[in-house]
């Protein structure tokens, strides 16, 4: 216990920051600036190259297709105005950094721009009257950044990085603590019975096997109905408490604020940008409708509900072996370890696999069966390929198999044990026990 | 005939021998009493009976046939370290217990009812099993054990915990449950209640069977000829007139009423005890002193020298 102790804690620590470094490959991003402004303005880092291009935007998606780069960045031509938007195409769901760097990146350069063109204004009409705020808040620029998928076929798919990501870590974290919560409470109802004694008993009529199963399956059955009942509680509130708000307040919005800016006097030059930014804010609630609609609900669902089950199973017997291990619960602490260890490892690794669905890190992370129901969860949102689905579902399965008969060889040796402290020795002992 | 039958059962537990080598024979309709010390090995056979655990070598037989799983519904077993869960409802307990014994839920509420009544704990269906006493927890517990009426019934301790009125209460249904044709197979350290109502026994020692039999014969072998005489008109030593060969043990004197133990040679008989002192004194009694179960048990249990091979005592 002393060794294993550090071992596992210093694990902790070390394992995500030596895939981290795993992890930085480099990408290449291709640009296609049509307006000719941010040429030279992205700038290379350690896990990415910007790679400028000089051609129609047609081929050069059918050459991306087919290349190996990260993602095609195309900022289309404008007329008269500054360019306020570009679409970035990739093959999986862009990494979150990256477009928030793109976004930043051209929002500054179309600021300047704006700045330059506002100086020139100033020297020719020579109005001193405005001030330094009013010159800041005229260059305020937004940049549009839509992200599309390009499928294999050239398919084209508008893709929402935010929204996996909340939508992955969310799933990602309700099962952990689904574990957590029903796996501990397998676990105590374990050590309940044997406190009680009540064990003896039960097992003079049924074999231990299926006594611990029956705990397991109960409890599950009781996480499931929990689940289940919190979705549709969870929608049925929703849905009717967005169907009253949209109907009362969404139509009012946007011409209170058109009405608002007028109010407070805004310049003739001022009034279209205005007018854009009602619209902007039109686009951005179609947005999320949008997002909400591409998310694929029966699919996150259906995985979510196979990898809370198999998750829970499989840690729910381990906890059962725990249970039948100790006599009271103050003695779990050493046991629990080598269970919390996978689990709390996989919410520190989330933050990686957020902004890196689909490298090395999130690919080990998901396959492996003791971390892969919370970080397949995470990925889910973003696209993973069936081939991996797959082998994450086999590799659980067949984990909760030898977990389920690793525990059972445990519990039934433990349950009929009291009065003696357990150590990691003995528990190997019991495993080669016959009967 | 035997109903149950153990041969040559070893169980080993790492390096710790549990059961070496047992035979035990359980007569069918008989109280048969598994005695030994702490740690013996006691536990472990009776869980092998139930199978809960399997023996590493030896054959166990139910009823002429080797003991099968579904046997266990012709077995009611009472363990010593018993419970039941504490937040359930008593009834519903009781029922779920039962049901598991292979009872149909309607055999099964019938049953509880007829006993719960008989044991007086009827008002207590619908508590928690938290809110009733020891000794009622220990009621519903004897109730569940028995109530599918199996053929064989293994108690372990089942009288630790009741209060007096109680004990009684159990022993007659004990007696009763044999009466109707179950055997009973009892494991104790109180030796009076052997006594009372045990027909056969086996003493375990360091995982072995040290001493079997029926217990009158199992004491008319460990008897000593000894007599025990109470007499009075006396004055001086009764060595003085008893021939050599026979032995006082001790002889003391209350109130000018004498009491002397004295062991008589094997091939004499009380009668020339008797004859030998009535010239000399008025006799009031002659007691011949048959060992109690706790004496054989105690003189068994001592003598032996345990073997160091298996003497670490693991409790499993």
């Amino acid at each position: 216990m002393t060794i294993l102790g550090p071992l596992l804690m210093a694990a902790i620590v070390i394992v995500p920051v030596y895939i981290a470094t795993m992890s930085n490959e480099l990408k290449t991003l291709s640009v296609i600036d049509e307006t000719g402004f941010f040429f030279g303005k992205f700038k290379d880092s350690e896990s990415i190259r910007f790679h400028y291009l000089v051609s129609d935007i047609g081929s050069a998606k059918a050459s991306f297709t087919k290349s190996g780069d990260y993602a095609l960045l195309y900022i289309p031509k404008t007329e008269l105005t500054l360019p306020t938007s570009a679409v970035l195409y990739s093959k999986s769901q862009v990494n979150i950094n990256v477009k928030s760097y793109i976004k930043n990146v051209m929002g500054k350069r179309v600021e300047e721009l704006k700045l330059e063109a506002k100086i020139k204004d100033l020297k020719l009409s020579e109005d001193a009257k405005l001030t330094t705020d009013d010159i800041l808040r005229s260059i305020k620029a937004s940049v549009d950044i839509s992200t599309i998928k390009i499928g294999d076929e050239g398919k084209e798919e508008k893709s929402y990085p935010e929204v996996s990501m909340i939508l992955g870590m969310f799933s990602g974290i309700l099962i952990y603590f689904f574990i957590f919560l029903f796996g501990s409470q397998v676990m105590r109802g374990v050590i309940e019975e044997k406190t009680n004694r009540i064990i003896e008993v039960i097992i003079s009529s049924v074999k231990p096997f299926q006594l611990m199963m029956g705990k397991i399956t109960g409890i599950g059955l009781v996480g499931l109905t929990q689940f289940l009942l919190w979705v549709i509680l969870t929608g049925t509130i929703v849905t009717i408490g967005i169907s009253s708000f949209s109907s009362k307040i969404k139509p009012g919005a946007a011409t209170e604020q058109l009405m608002q800016s007028q109010a407070k006097g805004m310049t003739a030059m001022q009034l279209p940008n205005a007018a854009d930014s009602t619209k902007v804010t039109g686009e951005q609630s179609n947005e999320v409708i949008n997002a909400i609609e591409s998310i694929d609900f029966p699919i996150m669902i259906g995985m979510f509900l196979f990898f809370f089950l198999f998750g829970y199973l499989l840690y729910a017997a381990l906890f059962a072996a725990v249970g039948s291990a100790v006599d009271s619960e103050a003695d779990t602490q050493q046991f629990m370890l080598p269970l919390t260890v996978p689990l709390i490892l996989s919410i520190v690794m989330a933050q990686y696999v957020i902004q890196e669905p689909q490298g090395p890190v999130a690919f080990w992370f998901s396959i492996i069966p003791l971390t892969s129901p919370v970080i397949m969860m995470i990925r889910i949102p973003f696209g993973v390929p069936y081939p991996q689905i797959i082998l994450s579902m086999t590799l659980l399965v067949g984990g909760f198999l030898g977990a389920t008969w690793l525990a059972a060889k445990i519990y039934r040796t433990g349950i009929l044990m009291y009065g003696k402290k357990v150590s990691y020795r003995e528990l190997w002992k019991w495993l080669k026990y016959k009967n | 005939m035997d109903l149950f039958i153990a041969k040559n059962v070893t169980k080993t537990f790492a390096q710790h021998k549990a059961l070496d080598k047992v035979d035990i024979n359980v007569p069918e309709g008989s109280i048969f009493g598994l005695l030994g010390p702490n740690g013996a090995g006691k536990t472990t056979f009776i869980r092998i009976v139930n199978r809960i655990l399997a023996p590493d070598e030896g054959e166990l037989f139910f009823m002429g046939n080797p003991l099968t799983p579904s046997d266990i519904f012709n077995i009611g077993y009472l363990p010593e370290e018993r419970g039941l869960y504490k937040k359930m409802k008593v009834g519903e307990q009781a029922l779920y217990l039962t049901q598991l014994k292979g009872l149909s839920r309607h055999d099964a509420l019938e049953k509880l009812h007829y006993w719960f009544e008989k044991f007086e704990i009827k008002a207590w269906w619908n508590r928690k099993v938290e809110e009733l006493s020891k000794g009622m927890q220990q009621k519903v517990q004897f109730i569940i054990t028995i109530i599918h009426e199996p053929k064989m019934l293994i108690f372990d301790e089942p009288f630790s915990g009741f209060d007096p009125i109680n004990v009684n209460l159990l022993k007659e249904e004990i007696l009763e449950l044999r009466k109707k044709g179950s055997t009973i197979i009892f494991s104790t350290h109180n030796m009076a209640s052997v006594e009372e109502l045990c027909d056969n026994i086996a003493l375990i020692n360091n995982a072995r069977k040290i001493l079997d039999g029926k217990v009158w014969e199992i004491k008319k072998t460990y008897k000593t000829n000894t007599f025990e005489v109470r007499f009075t008109k006396f004055d001086g030593d009764t060595r003085s007139f008893l021939s050599p060969s026979f032995e006082v043990l001790e002889q003391t004197i209350e109130n000018e009423h004498f009491k002397a133990k004295i062991r008589i040679p094997a091939d004499a008989n009380p009668n020339d005890l008797i004859r030998q002192m009535l010239p000399h004194v008025m006799i009031q009694s002659v007691n011949e002193i048959i060992p109690s179960m706790n004496d054989i048990f105690i003189r068994t249990v001592t003598s032996q020298h345990p073997d160091p091979s298996t003497s670490t005592s693991e409790k499993i």
